[in-house]
């Protein structure tokens, strides 16, 4: 199943919205709004059609400092920036005076506070305008009360209301306390302020916590610190799932530092991303921990292992290659038939690894137990299903648990789970004392939500035209899913999506464009395979495919699900232009280009990249070129500019890694053996946006997929090699 | 009692000899802007000065360093070049979760002490043992370059 995305880019309004006021300490004026919440518009969503509540808040001082609270989690993605300057461009006061502060969990008061999905935006475009509009609304008419004058006689500027008649003014800091004791309006129906009139949405803004973290000043969930505080480390066991029998406890307690040492046994049976089995020891200092963890001795029931080797799931997958899938995700027309009468018919087996997340800060979480209370410091993609399951793990009211946003030094989806939260809530509550968990990095390689790694067996026909006539995939999943309506599906008059899942004992998990980053790989490198067997030009080819009437009919782009063919058309018409495309064929001997593209988070992204592979086989990523469509708006360009820059490059990083596991066990423990592309690898990355009239979707990850098969197909023009099995080394053999 | 000069001050603590820096920096001085990624002086996210050398502070044992001048990512801004390269990455945006910056700030820095006009492979040489995890590399480039007051394109575009 895929994880839940917001189906309507649109906030839904619908219900009747409200709004409370209350005077801030200082005398200001504190405004706090309650929305309903988006609408969830799939069956899938089930579990959120409880139309969370959405609240902001704005505090503006008697100096004019208006403060507003950053709701959801930053991870890099850059929410903690651009989600108040929605609220202060229909506030209209100058992004100067605005402070941001990070709002506490409290999704009663704030609605969903998670940062995955490339939702943010979507989500909240249109909510926190209202909310700030509603802001400005309660000050125009504060001034208008003291004057004895229509509101609609004023306007507004810089945090300052004006009466152009008489030529008074009043700034909002003066008219804060006046304001609050007015009625509130109706969110519903808050006039918003005309996009050619935005001010501070559009314009490229520095990240708010970035002036502290170029100084060093201790912004991220490992910096937390609690007065009494200990340390902790907790060593599970190797295999996913297993269970501890016992450890050398009596000696761990001897070394030097140590205060606590113990089996933590997990009552739910430890094999998704919650509590597990292992061994905690709490230290006076991480580094005393960490060093009575080289003397620790576990005895560990791992299980049966036998069949959780990579090698003996190539084997497994590669027997099913000719057989009928397990499930059947779609069918249309008749494959084989089509396979019988074609011009052309290519078979391709394409197959990508296990990837762990590598956020760069590792897994930690603060905690303290106090009097049947727990407060966390955590970095966390979702702190609410976190305080859930502390809640109960310890078996308090969720009421009893606070949990503070803590900054994300990296997301990558590793923290939409909270295993870290739970194992630090439950050790600090064993020993007795505040506790900082931090996870080294062999842990964090080693206990991952893995991306899914999976086996593509292909198979297509082309017709005397050239036309792709018939389509069949087999899909060997490890983890994985498998989406039916992947294109070029309802293009092909033929077709036939299979899959047959694997035993797995690990978990697997949403790596940044989950689902997306690997189907683009295998879908965007076969139908360029397609392409070059019908004769024709890559780009041309799926312009072609774009351009087949669809079963089901598309809805224009305007579901978060749905694909536009129009949207994905000028991107890549776009890219073909900007990277020269048509001029490929002048490039020297051992240079290529490539093109991908994809459909996902509501954004449409095509990708070209150039490479030159040396005549040792030395690869060279020399140049990307992106074009992308998210809709009417870049809230924030330079933010916008920098999470394609970075997704482009981190796709480029996927295709060089793996995770692979023996007999259940990672073999992966660093970044000596799980590569990250460094600087000296990373191209330049040129962006060009396309404005549509769509509403504005998500940038965290909709970038990342095109990049991969761009890359392999760009191998191809470059060496004539198919890239079909990830990772790719970076001296290939040619 | 181990002293350190630490940011032109001098600290006294005690720890074993064996400590690595960057715990001592980070969980008994309370400098914590210098960041644990790795352990094993892969990632450059602990990296700190000692006498002006980029050195990766979680493999550096606090015994080792004697009287040498350690300077973090707390007092870098003091000095003419990091406080243009703090500068530099406030001025382009570089960051996005930002973990690493503290460490990509202090190569900067050094990288620039050495080589004040760097070119395209100088900065490579000089940064590619810092990972971003979030894969800012082109705004890092370009931030070197605008610290050091060179135009900034990438000399390495096709």
């Amino acid at each position: 199943m895929r994880p839940l995305l917001h189906d309507s880019a649109e906030v839904n309004v619908s219900r009747r919205t409200f709004l409370t006021v209350g005077a801030a300490a200082g005398g200001g004026l504190l405004l706090s709004f309650s929305l309903p919440g988006f609408r969830l518009g799939t069956a899938e969503a089930g579990e959120a059609a409880g139309a969370p509540i959405l609240n902001a808040f704005v505090r503006i001082a008697p100096d004019g400092i208006v403060t507003i609270a950053a709701k959801n989690p930053e991870i890099g993605q850059g929410v903690k920036t651009s989600l108040p300057m929605l609220i202060a461009e229909e506030l209209d006061v100058d992004w100067k005076d605005v402070r941001t502060e990070q709002a506490l969990l409290d999704e009663e008061a704030y609605g969903r506070q998670s940062a995955g999905g490339s939702t943010a935006i979507p989500g909240n475009y249109l909510s926190l305008r209202r909310v700030g509009a509603a802001g400005r609304q309660m000050l125009v008419a504060a001034a208008a009360a003291n004057w004895g004058v229509p509101a609609a006689a004023l306007t507004t500027a810089s945090g300052v209301v004006s009466h152009k008649a008489s030529g008074r003014s009043a700034k909002y800091g003066e008219l804060a306390a006046k304001a609050a004791t007015l009625a509130s309006p109706d969110l519903a129906t808050v006039a918003l302020k005309d996009p050619k009139d935005f001010k501070i949405i559009g314009k490229p803004i520095g990240g708010v916590d970035s002036p502290l973290i170029v100084r060093g000043e201790p912004v991220f969930g490992i910096d937390a610190d609690v007065p009494g505080m200990r340390y902790a480390v907790f060593e599970k066991c190797p295999v996913n799932g297993g269970k501890v029998l016992g450890a050398n406890l009596e000696a761990i307690r001897a070394l030097p530092g140590v205060r606590h040492a113990f089996l933590v046994k997990s009552p739910e049976g430890g094999r998704g991303m919650g509590l597990k089995d292992g061994v905690a020891i709490v230290a006076d200092s991480w580094w005393q921990a960490s060093k009575a963890l080289e003397k620790l001795e576990v005895k560990w029931d791992e299980g049966v292992v036998d069949d959780q080797s990579s090698d003996y799931f190539a084997r497994t997958a590669a027997a099913l290659a000719d057989k009928a899938p397990a499930k059947v995700a779609r069918q249309d027309g008749d494959v084989e038939q089509a396979f019988a009468d074609a011009a052309r018919v290519v078979e391709a087996q394409y197959e990508y690894p296990f990837l762990c997340h590598a956020t760069l800060e590792p897994q930690n979480c603060t905690a303290q137990v106090k009097d049947g209370k727990v407060e966390i410091w955590a970095p966390s993609q979702t702190p609410g299903s976190g305080q859930k399951m502390v809640a109960s793990m310890l078996g308090v009211p969720a009421t009893a648990v606070t949990i503070h946003l803590m900054r994300c030094g990296g997301g990558f989806g590793r923290r939409l789970a909270n295993d870290y939260m739970v194992e630090a809530a439950w050790i600090a509550r064993e020993a007795g004392e505040p506790v900082k968990l931090l996870w080294n990095r062999r842990q964090d390689t080693r206990h991952d939500a893995y991306r899914p790694a999976g086996f593509h067996f292909f198979k297509g026909a082309v017709d005397k035209e050239g036309r792709l006539t018939g389509l069949r995939n087999h899909f060997v999943s490890l983890g994985g899913w498998a989406g039916a309506g992947e294109f070029p599906a309802g293009r092909v008059p033929n077709l036939h999506y299979g899959t047959t899942s694997l035993p797995l004992r690990a978990s697997t998990g949403a790596l940044r464009a989950p689902g997306s980053n690997e189907s683009a790989f295998v879908y965007q490198c076969f139908l360029d395979e397609m392409a070059h067997a019908a004769g024709k030009d890559p780009i041309a080819f799926q312009l072609e495919l774009l351009s087949t009437p669809v079963e089901p009919a598309e809805d224009a782009g305007r579901r978060r699900f749905g694909m536009s063919a129009d949207r994905m058309r000028g991107v890549l018409e776009l890219v073909a232009e900007n990277s020269g495309w048509n001029m490929r064929s002048r490039l020297p001997k051992g240079t290529g280009m490539g093109v991908g593209c994809y459909f996902s988070h509501g954004g449409y992204f095509a990708e070209v990249m150039q490479v030159t592979v040396a005549a040792g086989g030395a690869l060279k990523v020399n140049k990307v070129w992106v074009a992308g469509d998210v809709g009417s708006q870049i809230v924030n360009p330079s933010g916008a500019i920098n999470q394609v820059q970075g997704a482009v490059i981190d796709g480029i990083s996927q295709a060089f890694a793996q995770i692979t596991f023996d007999r259940g066990r990672v073999q992966q423990s660093n970044f000596h053996d799980f590569h990250m592309l460094r600087i000296d690898q990373a191209p330049p990355v040129e962006v060009h946006f396309r404005t549509t009239d769509f509403p504005p979707s998500g940038l965290g990850e909709p970038a990342l997929p095109p990049a991969v098969p761009a890359l392999c197909n760009a191998i191809f023009a470059a060496t004539g090699k198919r890239i079909r099995r990830l990772p790719i080394e970076w001296t290939l053999k040619v | 009692m181990t002293a350190l000069n630490i940011n032109g001050k001098e600290h006294h603590f005690e720890s074993a000899a064996d400590t690595p820096l960057l715990w001592v920096l980070r969980d008994v001085l309370n400098l914590k802007g210098s960041k644990y990624g790795c352990g094993m002086g892969q990632c450059g996210a602990c990296t700190v000065h000692v006498d002006g050398r980029p050195v990766r502070s979680c493999i550096t044992p606090v015994g080792s360093i004697g009287a040498a001048a350690i300077t973090t990512i707390e007092g870098v801004g003091a000095t003419p070049t990091g406080s243009k390269v703090q500068q530099a990455w406030l001025d382009l945006d570089v960051m996005q979760c930002g973990y690493c910056q503290a460490g990509q700030i202090m190569s900067a820095t050094a990288l620039l002490e050495k080589h004040p006009k760097p070119t395209d492979k100088d900065i490579d040489a000089g940064m590619r043992d810092n990972i971003c995890r979030c894969a800012t590399y082109v705004r890092i480039r370009a931030a070197i370059k605008r610290a050091a007051g060179l135009p900034e394109t990438d000399s390495r575009e096709a």
